[in-house]
This record gives C-alpha cells, sequence and structure tokens, in this order.
C-alpha cells in the first residue's frame, strides 16, 4: 500500500494542484463578478442604473409650456407651431428647476435663422428657405420677423 | 499524516461542490430591477427618420453635445449633405458633423439630400457580439448601452460597427456612442435629438406601444434600413432612403 502511494504520489500532486486552483477560481469568481452579473444578459444590470443617472438638460417641451403659456399660444397660431422652445432657445432644464437663479440668454438672431432658413439645394422644396445677403444684406432677421409667429 | 486516495477524493469534492454552490447563490440572488414605473419589458425602441423633412440646420448635433456633453470633434449623431450626380460617385459632406449647420450651397440640377445619422440601436448588433467582456449589450428595451466600469477600452467594438456610430471617450478611454438618451426615455422624455429637431425629421418611436404611430406609420411609407445586408436588425428606420446613402 505505501509503495502505491508513493508510485500514485506522481498523480495525486498535480491533481491536488489542479483542485485546489479550480477551487480558488471558483472562490474568485464568486467574489468578484457582481451579483446580479446575468441577470438580463451577459452584462451587469447596474449599467442600466448608471445610464438613466445621467442629469438630463433638455427640459421638454411640456414643462417650457408650464410657465411660458403666452408664448405657446403665439407661436401655436404660426408656421413654428411644431418647433420645440428648446430647439431655439437651447437646453434650459436647469432654468425650469430654478427660474431666478438660471436666466437664459436670448439666441443669436443671426446665425439661429440662418441654419434653418438659409437656402440650399438639399433642402425639402417646400421649406422656406432664402439667400440671406440677398433677402436682407445681413440685417437680423427679427427686425421684420417676429420669431414665435414669422408671419411677414 | 497518512491521507488515502477516497479521503482526498472525498475532502476534494466537498469542498468542490461547496465552491461552486457559492459562486452559483450569489448569481441567483442578484439585485432586484429598478423599482420604479418604468417597465423595461414593455418598450423596444427605435427611431425614424424622414428624410423629406431634414434641413440640415444642425439642432440634433447640437443638442445631442448638449445634453451628453459629447466631447469636442465626436459624434454621438451627425448629418450628412449627399449631392449625387448620375454616373459619378456621390460627393458626401458634413462639416464639423453638422455642427454649425452646413455652408450654403445652391448648386441645383443634383440630386441633393441630408442625412441624419445616429446608432442603429441594432438588435442583433455586431458591436455586442465582439465585446469580449460583456461591456457593451442590448438592454431589455432595445437600447445599445456601454457599461463604462467594464469597458477595456479595447475597440473591437469601434472596428465591428457598420455605421462607424463609436469612439473611444479621450478622457475617460472607455467606448462611448448614442444611448439613444437613455436617461430621458425611460422618465417619459423623448431624445434629445427628436426634442430640438424643427421639423419633426426625427420621431422616437417604441415598437412595443400599440398607441405609438409608428405602426400607422410603417403601414403607409416606404422605409429602409442603413445597410440591411449586414442583417443587423437595425431599428432605425428612414423614410425615402436614397440607395446612394452608406
Amino acid at each position: 500500500m505505501r509503495q502505491f502511494l508513493h508510485d500514485a504520489g506522481h498523480l495525486l500532486r498535480p491533481a491536488l494542484v489542479l483542485l485546489a486552483a479550480l477551487g480558488v477560481f471558483l472562490i474568485v469568481r464568486a467574489v468578484v463578478v457582481p451579483k446580479a452579473f446575468g441577470q438580463y444578459g451577459h452584462y451587469r444590470p447596474a449599467a442600466l442604473d448608471a445610464a438613466r443617472a445621467h442629469p438630463v438638460a433638455f427640459a421638454g417641451q411640456d414643462t417650457c409650456l408650464l410657465c411660458h403659456e403666452d408664448e405657446g399660444k403665439a407661436r401655436a397660431a404660426g408656421s413654428h407651431a411644431h418647433v420645440a422652445c428648446e430647439a431655439c432657445h437651447g437646453p434650459l432644464s436647469k432654468h425650469a428647476d430654478d427660474p431666478v437663479a438660471n436666466v437664459p440668454q436670448l439666441p443669436d438672431v443671426a446665425n439661429l435663422c440662418r441654419r434653418c432658413h438659409e437656402k440650399d439645394a438639399a433642402k425639402p422644396a417646400g421649406f422656406p428657405q432664402v439667400a440671406t445677403v440677398e433677402h436682407s444684406g445681413g440685417a437680423k432677421c427679427d427686425g421684420c420677423h417676429q420669431p414665435h409667429n414669422p408671419k411677414l | 499524516m497518512d491521507i488515502s486516495r477516497r479521503d482526498l477524493f472525498q475532502v476534494g469534492g466537498k469542498l468542490l461542490v461547496l465552491a461552486s454552490v457559492g459562486a452559483t447563490l450569489e448569481q441567483i440572488t442578484g439585485a432586484a430591477p429598478p423599482s420604479d414605473a418604468y417597465k423595461m419589458a414593455d418598450h423596444w425602441w427605435g427611431m425614424l427618420i424622414d428624410i423629406d423633412k431634414c434641413i440640415g440646420c444642425g439642432n440634433c448635433v447640437r443638442a445631442c453635445s448638449k445634453e451628453n456633453n459629447v466631447p469636442e470633434g465626436y459624434f454621438r449623431t451627425w448629418v450628412e449633405r449627399y449631392q449625387v450626380e448620375e454616373g459619378k460617385q456621390p460627393r458626401v459632406d458634413s462639416p464639423n458633423g453638422a455642427m454649425d449647420g452646413f455652408p450654403p450651397n445652391t448648386r441645383t440640377g443634383l440630386k441633393a439630400f441630408f442625412v441624419p445619422k445616429l446608432c442603429n440601436q441594432c438588435a442583433d448588433s455586431p458591436c455586442v457580439q465582439v465585446c469580449p467582456v460583456g461591456a457593451t449589450f442590448v438592454s431589455p428595451d432595445g437600447v445599445v448601452l456601454v457599461d463604462k466600469s467594464y469597458c477595456l477600452g479595447c475597440r473591437y467594438c469601434v472596428q465591428a460597427c457598420p455605421y462607424g456610430c463609436r469612439y473611444l471617450h479621450p478622457e475617460t478611454n472607455t467606448v462611448d456612442k448614442c444611448t439613444l438618451c437613455y436617461h430621458r426615455i425611460t422618465q417619459g422624455l423623448t431624445t434629445a435629438c427628436c426634442e430640438s429637431c424643427p421639423t419633426g425629421a426625427r420621431q422616437l418611436v417604441d415598437f412595443k406601444n400599440p398607441r405609438d404611430p409608428v405602426h400607422e406609420f410603417l403601414r403607409h411609407n416606404k422605409v429602409q434600413v442603413l445597410k440591411p445586408y449586414m442583417a443587423t436588425e437595425a431599428k432605425v428606420y428612414y423614410k425615402n432612403l436614397d440607395g446612394s446613402v452608406r
């Protein structure tokens, strides 16, 4: 028996090492891999919460109209009816959270109108566009047009 | 100490069983899903883009950049201007991703149009398939996201994306991409690009919502996804997409 154990040791010792390594691997994996990993797929479900935790910059149309009802009505009558407030005024969720501390700046009209209405052959044919240099010679658009209800 | 082979196997076997039970228990008793009104299983997000409505103003690009703090020179969404002349390669430009719109162009006699681009939120996404560490995945509501704390920055997914929608964030050195404004859509808001689009060329859609106008839209309009031959099951549908668009 003793002789047999002595010979078998050549197999037993590597087997022991292998088993120990397997045990260590399983224990380390249990500790390191997050508890919920694999709940929805091969990823960490907490990553979904991390993506949701990002702060919102654009408050959204409905939030603006809670206070700015008059502007909303003026706009609804004109051709900008479906343009959201923040499309021109920029992201204003901070303003919505605290209107006094965060007063928004008025948009830069010279650039703002041009971006949408400058003449370009790639724009849909029915979309109102002008070559601003010929049209106004560089004068500011809101001298003639009311941005919230842009009729001539 | 004299140890027999029987003893060894008995002890080793017990250890092995204990360790594996411990490991699987950890996985079974996982964290509960987010406990609020939003149910991921009730949504399947995508987007509709109407080429005929896009005016190339770049509002979506600016809005995305501000909403998501996209580093300068990188884009989660951008707009391309196509000018297609018969028998020639199409001319495509997108100066600074259309962050400041496009320089005026009055060349006529060409087929010209704008194509807004963003992550196509593929249901069978190549980027997810190649990620070696489970850092990028399709969420249960159909949005392709990146787990920043798992991403190694190997850029395999950047190469795999057929639409060029991914980049390595220069500060975090992890991959970044369009999240379809996951922080917004999970609380009832639309995406920043859709919110700021002045012509309604982009629309966030929820394919699992039976009252979403997308179902009516798909019944009555001819739509196409980008690179359908890649079989990525893209969920960004383009109305009246020209064959020259890549």
